[in-house]
């Protein structure tokens, strides 16, 4: 039998998502009109012999949480648990500290997901990849390519070309590695634990040795237990005949900003063509006009003379009214776009409310659409002093009046506009 | 009577409008600015309007003899080889405001305001002397060049370039009476009328002023074209509020040519011109614009402050504003954002523009 762990972080990560993680934990941001991690346990929940997903992170048991899991679990029959760790330990610490949990049962192997990418998941060719690359027990990291600027933003692999073995891996290099990149989702056997205990064990003697002189908020068994996967684990045994990776040609995004989130439900709205072609709005008799792909969910209310799309998502209970105008954008559940509004390349936060013909632009941050291997840019908020342009973000809550155009800004929540706002962050 | 009408060269402020049309036949408020004041002229009882142009127009030429026939009045041209400031072309087209003793009117054709020629003959018949200038009140003298006058007779004392203490609230409002013997002041050369007629004619206590009563604009260029339209149209109200259209989807004060067609659910105004054979689609928002002849303005646009050349088109979802204007038969393609956008005549625009620039 085979499991599947999805890191899933903590409050204090995310902060790029703000002012979205505010009001709900990241990893269940609506992303085609699901939850981010909705994705990741559909693709979990579709490999053969799958029977558990163990979530793990460092959110306090929260309602949107529990509400997810149990409606998960409804919908894919399969056991879903969250685990919280007490305090951040990093991607292999958080898998260590639950190996109990997840060892359990004797699965074969397990799958460890980043909530935070959006990807095709090709989960069962990583298994196949798997039984015929290496010894038995080897560990599989999928890798796509990336131009080679970017690739240094992330973690690079070196593969022997034949065998596809990790001779070398470095987590963001600041010079050129390799255009190979570790895509945040692994195939692991349970003896990785034998390799993370070892980790542990060294950080321990370590601390021993030098012990700690400072004041520290946690106790020694926090610094030991916190273990990075990327630097500490696949940087050792690279060119040790155990990793292997699995390259895609399938889509693949970080989902860090807020920007990214509209990016990430491109592809996979895209991708619902083949998985979930009823999740897709199409032209229908009395219903809005409808251009490329576009998500509706069933509660909304949306005018027959509104025009949505291409990548539009829209969530529950939104009211879209006469002759509004929606390109390139997530509007969640409960706002209103009252009529002849424009809504392009920007996420309308819950429950806030666009006056008639308002404006509400963005500037999207896709990556280099003439370049295949471009990825999504890792933007920074300011440049030179300057709040670069990107996606307009209303938070939870936001009055936009009648008439008014924002443009490049972010809204923080509750507030009340009562004019136009360019390239401004509004607190 | 006769007239002078300093028409000049080649309207370059009023551009992109002026490289489609010249600029007394570019409308304002649905009419062209040359016949707002020849109009005025003739119920004045002028009969001869003179032209001072400095380039010759084919268009403009072939108007006139249109307008001669439709008002019953002679309309000639006064070409300038070489440009002859304000006061020069008054020597140039002598011969033929010198044909009687009779007072003629001059003015600069950038201006609009209720013309008071009847008033203005009748005061300077009134005084006696050689001329008689219209004055404005303005808000800051310091910008403009001021006068300052007796204030029981209107004697003209003296000009004051820029003020930088308050000497007179009171501006030369372009418009003028002479009788013909001031034509002997002037030569056939570039002269400045307000800088070297008219100081001395004020020394000399032939030169007096009248004070203009309601508004008054120079539109030469477009963001006040938008504000004298507004004065205009305001004045229409007070006027003949019968030619503004009122009713479900109009605010204020707006004129629409009975040959445009107006969709449904826009809301129109304050202070909107429309045009003959303009197409405003369903849904549409506009407020202090002008969109001239021909034009069509697609659904659910919002627009403000903005001059929508003739045979323009607005795609849906577009927003302008900040005084953007479009030259004749621009396409400006769906969901785009024009800011202070100056357009030249035939282009497409593709992309949009975020802060005031000119597209060539």
């Amino acid at each position: 039998m085979l499991k599947a762990v999805i890191l899933i972080g903590g409050p204090q990560k995310g902060t790029r998502f703000r002012p979205l993680s505010f009001e709900v934990p990241k990893p269940l941001f609506p992303v085609a009109g699901v939850p981010m991690l909705q994705h990741h346990i559909e693709a979990c929940a579709k490999v053969p012999n799958m029977k558990e997903i163990l979530l793990i992170g460092f959110y306090q048991p929260n309602e949107e949480l529990t509400r997810f899991l149990f409606n998960a679990q409804q919908e894919f029959k399969i056991s879903i648990r969250y685990l919280q760790e007490y305090a951040a330990l990093g991607t292999g610490g958080g898998i260590y500290h639950f190996r109990d949990q997840i060892v359990s049962g004797s699965p074969e192997a397990f799958f460890v997901l980043n909530a935070d990418v959006c990807s095709a998941f090709p989960l069962a060719e990583m298994l196949s990849f798997q039984k015929e690359h290496g010894e038995p027990n080897s560990f599989v990291i999928l890798g796509t390519t990336a131009n080679r600027k970017q690739s240094m933003n992330y973690g690079c692999i070196v593969e022997n070309e034949e065998t596809n073995e990790v001779l070398h891996y470095v987590e963001k290099p600041s010079t050129f590695v390799s255009d190979i990149i570790n895509c945040g989702i692994y195939l692991f056997k349970p003896d990785i634990f034998q390799h993370i205990g070892a980790v542990f064990q060294k950080n321990q003697q370590d601390m021993l040795l030098n012990p700690y002189d400072g004041e520290e908020p946690t106790n020694g068994w926090h610094r030991a237990e916190a273990i990075r996967l990327e630097q500490d684990i696949f940087t050792a045994l690279a060119g040790q005949g155990k990793l292997y990776v699995y390259k895609t040609l399938g889509f693949w995004s970080q989902i860090k900003s807020a920007g990214s989130a509209i990016y990430a439900s491109r592809l996979y709205l895209n991708q619902y063509h083949t998985s979930h072609p009823e999740r897709l709005a199409s032209n229908k008799e009395g219903g809005p006009k409808i251009s490329g792909n576009v998500y509706i969910h069933p509660t909304a209310n949306i005018d027959p003379t509104a025009m949505l799309g291409p990548n539009v998502s829209i969530g529950t209970g939104v009211t879209i009214g006469a002759g509004v105008r929606v390109r390139e954008s997530i509007i969640l559940h409960g706002a209103t776009l009252q009529d002849h509004c424009c809504v392009l390349n920007s996420i309308v936060g819950w429950d806030s409310t666009i006056g008639k013909w308002a404006r509400v632009e963005g500037t999207p941050s896709d990556p280099n659409p003439n370049d295949p291997f471009a990825k999504i840019d890792s933007e920074t908020l300011f440049r030179e002093g300057k709040l670069t342009p990107s996606i307009t973000i209303l938070g939870c809550n936001v009055t936009i009046p009648s008439e008014v155009i924002i443009l490049n800004s972010i809204v923080l929540p509750h507030k009340d506009l009562n004019r136009s706002f360019k390239n401004q962050i509004i607190l | 009577m006769k007239a002078l009408i300093l028409v000049g060269g080649y309207g370059t402020r009023l551009r992109p409008l002026t490289l489609s049309v010249p600029k007394p036949l570019v409308e304002f408020c649905n009419k062209p600015i040359l016949l707002h004041q020849v109009e005025a002229l003739v119920q004045a009882g002028v009969d001869h309007v003179i032209l001072a142009v400095s380039y010759m127009s084919e268009l403009l030429e072939r108007e006139m003899r249109v307008q001669e026939e439709r008002l019953g009045i002679r309309i000639s041209l006064s070409h300038e080889k070489e440009p002859l400031g304000t006061a020069g072309p008054l020597a140039l087209a002598r011969e033929l405001l010198n044909v009687d003793n009779e007072p003629f009117f001059v003015l600069n054709s950038d201006v609009i305001c209720e013309f008071p020629f009847k008033d203005l003959l009748q005061f300077h018949h009134s005084h006696g002397k050689e001329g008689t200038i219209v004055v404005t009140r303005v808000e800051e003298p310091s910008k403009y060049g001021v006068v300052v006058f007796e204030g029981d007779t209107g004697r003209i004392h003296r000009f004051v370039e820029k003020p930088q203490v308050f000497v007179s609230n009171k501006i030369n409002a372009g418009i003028y009476i002479f009788n013909p013997s001031m034509l002997s002041r002037i030569q056939l050369r570039p002269t400045s009328i307000e800088k070297e007629i008219f100081p001395v004619m004020a020394e000399e206590g032939q030169l007096y002023t009248m004070e203009l009563q309601g508004f008054w604009m120079d539109i030469g260029q477009p963001k006040d074209f938008l504000t004298g339209m507004c004065m205009y149209l305001q004045s229409v109200r007070q006027q003949a509020p019968e030619r503004l259209r009122t009713g479900p989807g109009f605010l204020g004060n707006v004129l629409v040519d009975p040959t445009a067609q107006i969709g449904q659910h826009c809301t129109i105004g304050p202070n909107v011109t429309i045009g003959a054979g303009v197409v405003v689609e369903d849904g549409v928002r506009i407020k202090r614009c002008t969109v001239l002849r021909g034009a069509r303005v697609r659904s659910h646009a919002w627009l403000e402050s903005c001059i929508v050349g003739w045979s323009s088109s607005v795609g849906q979802w577009v927003r302008m504003e900040n005084v953007t204007v479009l030259g004749e038969d621009v396409i400006v393609n769906d969901e785009l954002y024009l800011n202070g956008a100056n357009v030249l005549p035939h282009k497409s625009i593709n992309e949009s523009v975020p802060e005031p620039r000119i597209i060539m």
